[in-house]
């Protein structure tokens, strides 16, 4: 089996790292590439970017982030946010990027996770899914869009993670909006309803606020990977800490 | 630099992520240039052949740009070349890929689906390497040290010119070699420090010019 991954995601607006971080010996702590740079050095197995720009026009920025961060970063990322079509994927690929994370764009047509999968192969595409639990004794969960402030109409989860597999996804990186924030851990139940759900790798997310809450997501939520941002550019836990918090709970780490 | 341009090229056949490849060189201090001019790589000091996607497009792009003769020279006359992912299967003399094709042929072997019963495919992520004999281009490099992998297919060398193994499924073929004729199933663009490593002792073997 490949071994499990840990990967920090940094949340980047207009080019810049949107979450504070905590180290002192960073000369620039809103340059994402630095950051990501460091986190390669300390044993991160994968990153993602999650570009929260609002504006089109900062279509070129991440373009520009993709080619800076292959430039210092020599381990795969993925790049999300604001990716609507082939082309758009195109320009982030062509500039270093290894993966492509789509969410909206593929609610809103989802054909377009064939399509960029037929170009690039399933490997490059990520579909990033933003879940929140419904009330009620069963456990379901909504899909969300807009950084949690839309719900999509007609989706559930775990139907649209399997319909995202079905369709040439790669990868499903999974948000519980409910813990995102909250630093209380993942949402296990979800995790694992939608890994035991898909043949494709899930990657946990939301919630991380201790390091065995990454242990859990995999252990117990049945995920190939665990994603965690805060907790790493605040400095309070270091990337070497984490792995060691995983191999100690059993789980083959690099 | 005083020495002119970059002697070690990065064969471009339009497929497959050159620039992370050039990147990566760059950082340990080694230029490295993307061409696809045969001339150019008829010239070269050292060869990398990159490369994603599938076996017979890729041969048909080489043959395409008329750069499946150069390498094949340099690599006769002695100059490193070097494989990686797709190009390291494209090093063997054919592959089962979509029907069947043939390769460049400078090492003995073919290319195959990897035996993986109940695991997904393509193979994708961080798997230890198991050192399966001294070479140059992995001096440096710990036995069990993790590498990055994204491929469906393996290559079976011939037992000498296996260097490095992995498993998913099936022990594979993860580092090949025979003389100046080597390849990495993995990408060592993305796998961190070591595979830096890796690409710097291959840069060692050329007279590439080094810039660190």
């Amino acid at each position: 089996m490949p071994l499990k991954r840990l990967i920090p995601c940094l949340d980047v607006d207009a080019g810049r790292v949107v979450k504070g971080t905590n180290f002192v010996d960073i000369r620039d702590a809103g340059d994402p590439v630095e950051l990501a740079a460091r986190y390669d050095a300390e044993g991160a197995d994968e990153l993602v970017f999650l570009d929260i720009t609002a504006s089109h026009e900062d279509r070129d920025t991440i373009v520009q982030l993709a080619r800076r961060t292959a430039d210092e970063v020599f381990i795969p990322f993925t790049i999300g946010g604001g990716i609507r079509s082939v082309a758009d994927a195109q320009a982030v690929l062509d500039a270093g990027a290894d993966k492509v994370g789509v969410n909206s764009a593929a609610l809103a047509r989802p054909e377009l996770i064939g399509e960029l999968a037929e170009v690039f192969g399933s490997q490059c595409v990520v579909v990033a899914i933003d879940a929140r639990r419904v009330s009620g004794p069963e456990p379901v969960w909504d899909v969300y869009v807009a950084g949690g402030r839309r719900r999509v109409e007609g989706r559930e989860a775990v139907a649209w993670a399997i319909e995202a597999a079905e369709r040439g996804a790669g990868e499903i990186l999974l948000t519980s909006m409910d813990r995102d924030g909250t630093e209380d851990g993942y949402d296990l139940e979800l995790t694992r309803a939608v890994a035991d759900a898909v043949p494709i790798p899930v990657i946990a997310s939301g919630g991380v606020g201790t390091l065995d809450h990454l242990a859990a997501g995999i252990v117990e939520g049945g995920a190939d990977a665990v994603l965690a941002a805060s907790i790493f550019h605040y400095g309070r836990h270091s990337i070497a800490a984490a792995k060691q918090a995983m191999r100690a709970a059993g789980i083959d780490v690099r | 630099m005083s020495a002119g341009p970059p002697q070690l090229k990065i064969a471009d056949y339009g497929m497959g992520n050159l620039r992370s490849v050039a990147k990566a060189f760059e950082h340990v201090g080694v230029q490295a240039a993307v061409s696809s001019d045969p001339a150019e790589l008829a010239a070269a000091e050292g060869i990398v052949l990159p490369g994603v996607g599938a076996f017979p497009e890729a041969m048909r792009e080489i043959g395409r740009r008329g750069i499946g003769e150069p390498i094949a020279s340099r690599a006769a006359a002695g100059v490193p070349v070097l494989g990686i992912c797709l190009g390291m299967q494209l090093l063997f003399e054919s592959s089962a890929e979509h029907g069947g094709s043939s390769g460049l042929g400078l090492l003995p072997g073919t290319v195959e689906p990897l035996r993986a019963p109940g695991l997904k495919l393509p193979h994708i992520g961080w798997a230890h390497l198991r050192l399966e004999r001294e070479a140059g281009l992995t001096a440096g490099i710990r036995d069990g040290e993790p590498f990055y992998f994204v491929h469906s297919f393996a290559a079976h060398p011939e037992p000498g010119d296996l260097i490095a193994s992995a498993e998913y499924g099936e022990r594979f073929a993860a580092v090949v070699g025979r003389g100046n004729v080597l390849g990495t199933q993995f990408h060592p663009e993305k796998s961190s420090a070591a595979g830096l490593r890796m690409l710097a002792n291959f840069a060692a073997m050329t007279t590439a010019p080094a810039t660190a």
